[in-house]
């Protein structure tokens, strides 16, 4: 259980307040409502950058990292498809200066040349580190646009190409910041050894004068009902093929979306799941093999994937993990079984729950969702889903026609 | 009006609190220390063992047995021991580190009885059976394909073994040392080394007297002891050496320099760890502002120093774009030298001593982090008096002692210096 107190400023910010008097920490987390889905098709990888530009100085404070470490504070962010979120822990004895830094961040930034030049230059640095000077770095940069035709989750949020962000310019940074880094587009998470009395006092101070902007309006392209499977095949300096499985599943907010979770769990959460058993351990097909869903505020994806052993033909194991995906639409799982997932995932929530900074990610993830008190109603959720829904989803979900499978296979046995 | 470029006061963190262990022993004597807390209702249990028996012409001994344990005993084969354990909502897991190899058990405390005979089953009466043996050694031959295609992993390796040549702490493992093994060395490591004698026990969450009773009527018993030999290593500083791998598709290259230094147990290692902050050791170090914010030449570079049982070095670590490997070489020995030259200026130093005083006490998020902690010290056969020698040194340390630690310690003429990539 997490408790939380929750208002709202003059200028639309929704402020949540979590006390824990256990820890002498404080964390400050800020989620934006923008991710790379809001990005314009021939500027990607935009939202991300901007978060790199928001380490660059701020209106008032010329460097962002600085004050924070002398007060003893530590930050970082992340940028999703779907949201970007920053996070400050420090010492709360010392929370007014993460209050004042944050908030003259959201007022506005310093917009220098030089950090939006290096930052130009990390971003691409970071897309060759983890995208394309890695094996199967660049797997997603094909899977997306393959599974999603008209919809903006067919770029990652790095971006399509490194030249769209070679090509950014101030004003493109000026004109993101204007449109979505306004207070009624955030959610402000206080947690740790602070008071809402206090946190209340310290938003209005430096929080509220922040204009409110205007809102931003979301109105985005939604996928079309894949009615066709699709297949590529892409080979690459790599040592073993590789398979790829996406399927079209509902969006974050849809009520089966637990069902989708323990149907990922059953299939590939630990050594006793059925991919695993199955399809590493008794066929010996794969040397790795995984199941998971993409979490997506809009229509997502549930993926399998897996790198073959070596001398085993990729037709041979994408045939396997159907004949474990059809097992799943005609036959109930076991009350055992489902029950072994439902314990898994409970514990899992109340394991996380010893983690101050996750305690606050999550309450400014489920209040953009709706309300932060979800969180507290998703042990509930799991527990309501039965095997006849795992059964129904698995017969919506596993069909051919909505499927977009890549072989990433290896140039050497090409 | 609010001043904006005002920043609000603050205070240096004075005081951090530790949750020190109790100690009690299993009726064989083996050592548990809890670190209670009770706000959740769950525990983590920590099997911990020593590395024993090293023997440079079977160096996956230790590491397949840590990685194999769970996969089948006498009355459980390897899905039966997962499935019983994830019915519970626990979690079981192994590690094998350089000096040690521990099996954990998470678990809400509701289901503690159920699980951990288990956990018994597995520590006494592992079989490590050849089809799991065979399944393994496949399975990790591919996964090391997959990893001798990253720069990153090959630089460590490389850096490693020329640091620690065949030793736990260097050797370099290839696909061979995979296939010569054999499931007797397996069973042989795994009774001298998960045994009593050679264990120790760090619990840590809820942990009441009825959960020990429980504990020891499982462990402290029927056990059989084993033989072992701890491994001991020693190493000397080694002259310069320069490690180049070319790799010709590069687009960027991994660098990995240092050299041996001192673990935890010498009491230069507080100045050493204050000295690797300025450096490299948070983002506002020397390396990232320079190499990073100022150069951009990459996405991100980092010190650390690394506390061994028998040795400690310190390296700088990072991947930089292929065109600008040698600019960035160079940078990252000119910041060397101005450490070793220059006095560290009053205000980075008080940026540094508040900043690392604010890890410190972050870093004791939960119960679990207060158990990381005792086990960093108890291991070196340290006290808690450790830490408040570190705060203390932290606070007190001067830009002078800092320059003579770096000359000290930062002798680029005794650098390790591996680069993968291009150059």
């Amino acid at each position: 259980m997490v408790d939380f107190n929750r208002f709202t400023l003059a200028n639309g910010l929704k402020v949540l307040v979590h006390e824990d008097p256990t820890t002498p920490m404080a964390v400050l987390n800020i989620l934006y409502d923008v991710g790379a889905r809001d990005e314009d098709p021939e500027k990607t990888g935009f939202a991300h950058l901007f978060e790199h530009l928001m380490f660059g100085g701020s209106v008032n404070i010329p460097s962002y990292d600085e004050p924070l470490q002398r007060v003893g504070g530590e930050n970082n962010a992340f940028t999703s498809n779907d949201i970007t979120n920053y996070y400050i822990t420090l010492p709360s004895e010392n929370i007014e200066t993460a209050f004042w830094l944050e908030s003259d961040r959201m007022l506005s930034l310093a917009f220098s040349e030089k950090s939006l030049d290096t930052q130009r230059n990390v971003v691409s640095e970071e897309f060759k580190q983890r995208y394309l000077n890695q094996p199967y770095g660049d797997v997603w940069l094909k899977l997306r646009p393959l599974a999603y035709k008209k919809h903006a989750y067919r770029w990652a949020t790095i971006g399509k190409e490194l030249s769209h962000i070679e090509n950014a310019t101030m004003d493109d940074v000026k004109a993101f910041f204007k449109k979505h880094y306004t207070p009624q587009n955030a959610i402000l998470v206080v947690g740790g050894n602070v008071k809402t009395e206090e946190v209340k006092k310290l938003a209005e101070k430096w929080f509220e004068p922040i204009p409110a902007g205007d809102k931003y309006e979301r109105n985005l392209i939604q996928e079309e009902v894949q009615t066709a499977a699709r297949q590529e095949t892409v080979k690459a300096k790599v040592p073993l093929n590789a398979i790829y499985v996406a399927f079209k599943m509902p969006g974050r907010l849809n009520a089966d979306y637990y069902a989708f979770d323990l149907l990922s769990d059953i299939l590939s959460r630990g050594q006793s799941s059925r991919l695993y058993n199955s399809l590493l351990k008794e066929q010996k097909l794969f040397s790795d093999i995984n199941a998971y869903i993409s979490s997506s505020l809009d229509a997502g994806l549930f993926i399998v994937e897996g790198k073959l052993v070596e001398g085993v033909a990729v037709e041979t194991a994408e045939k396997a993990i159907w004949a474990e995906l059809e097992k799943l639409k005609t036959e109930l799982v076991t009350t055992d079984e489902l029950t072994k997932v439902k314990n898994k995932v409970e514990s899992v929530l109340v394991f996380s729950e010893m983690s101050l900074l996750d305690k606050a990610m999550n309450l400014a993830y489920y209040e953009l969702l709706g309300d932060a008190d979800l969180l507290n109603q998703e042990t509930k959720e799991f527990l309501k889903v039965t095997a006849a829904d795992i059964k129904r989803i698995a017969n919506e979900t596993f069909r051919k026609q909505q499927s977009s499978t890549l072989y990433y296979l290896t140039e050497e046995h090409a | 009006m609010l001043n904006r470029q005002l920043a609000p006061d603050f205070k240096q963190v004075s005081t951090i609190n530790f949750i020190q262990p109790s100690h009690k022993t299993l009726a064989n004597n083996v050592p548990v220390y809890t670190i209670y807390s009770g706000e959740q209702d769950l525990v983590r249990i920590e099997f911990i063992f020593d590395n024993v028996n090293w023997n440079a012409q079977k160096p996956l001994q230790a590491i397949a047995v840590s990685a194999l344990i769970n996969n089948g005993t006498t009355k459980l084969s390897a899905k039966e021991i997962a499935e019983k354990i994830d019915f519970y909502g626990a979690f079981f897991q192994t590690e094998y580190v350089q000096d040690h190899s521990s099996v954990t058990l998470y678990t809400l405390n509701k289901h503690l009885a159920a699980v951990l005979p288990i956990v018994k089953d597995v520590l006494t009466d592992s079989q490590f059976p050849q089809e799991e043996i065979d399944i393994y050694i496949q399975n990790q031959k591919q996964k090391l394909q997959v990893n001798l295609k990253k720069n990153d992993i090959l630089s460590r390796k490389e850096f490693a073994h020329a640091l620690f040549g065949d030793t736990a702490y260097g050797v370099d493992i290839q696909a061979n040392h995979y296939d010569e093994l054999k499931r007797e060395d397996l069973t042989a490591y795994f009774k001298a080394a998960y045994a009593p004698n050679n264990c120790t026990i760090i619990v840590s969450g809820k942990f009441e007297d009825t959960s020990f009773e429980l504990l020891n009527s499982q462990f402290g018993q029927d056990w059989a002891p084993g033989e072992a030999k701890k491994n001991e290593f020693s190493f000397n500083v080694t002259p310069k050496a320069v490690i180049y791998k070319e790799r010709p598709d590069a687009l960027q290259s991994a660098i990995r320099i240092g050299k041996l230094a001192v673990n935890r147990a010498h009491e230069d290692f507080p100045g050493l760890q204050i000295l690797n902050t300025v450096l490299g050791g948070y983002f506002g170090s020397r390396l990232m502002a320079n190499i990073r914010e100022d150069k951009g030449y990459t996405y991100g570079i980092g010190s650390g120093i690394s506390s061994l049982q028998d040795a400690g070095y310190l390296f700088i670590a990072t991947e930089v774009g292929a065109e600008v490997c040698a600019d960035a070489l160079t940078e990252i020995y000119k910041e060397i030298e101005i450490l070793k030259n220059e006095l560290v200026g009053e205000e980075e130093l008080n940026l540094v001593k508040n900043y690392m005083l604010g890890s410190m006490l972050g870093s004791l998020e939960n119960v679990f982090s207060h158990a990381d902690k005792f086990k960093n010290i108890h291991f070196f056969g340290l006290g808690y008096d450790y830490y408040q020698n570190y705060i203390a040194k932290v606070k007190a340390i001067t830009a002078e002692d800092i320059q003579l630690l770096a000359h000290k310690y930062l002798n680029t003429e005794d650098f390790t210096e591996v680069v993968v990539g291009k150059k």
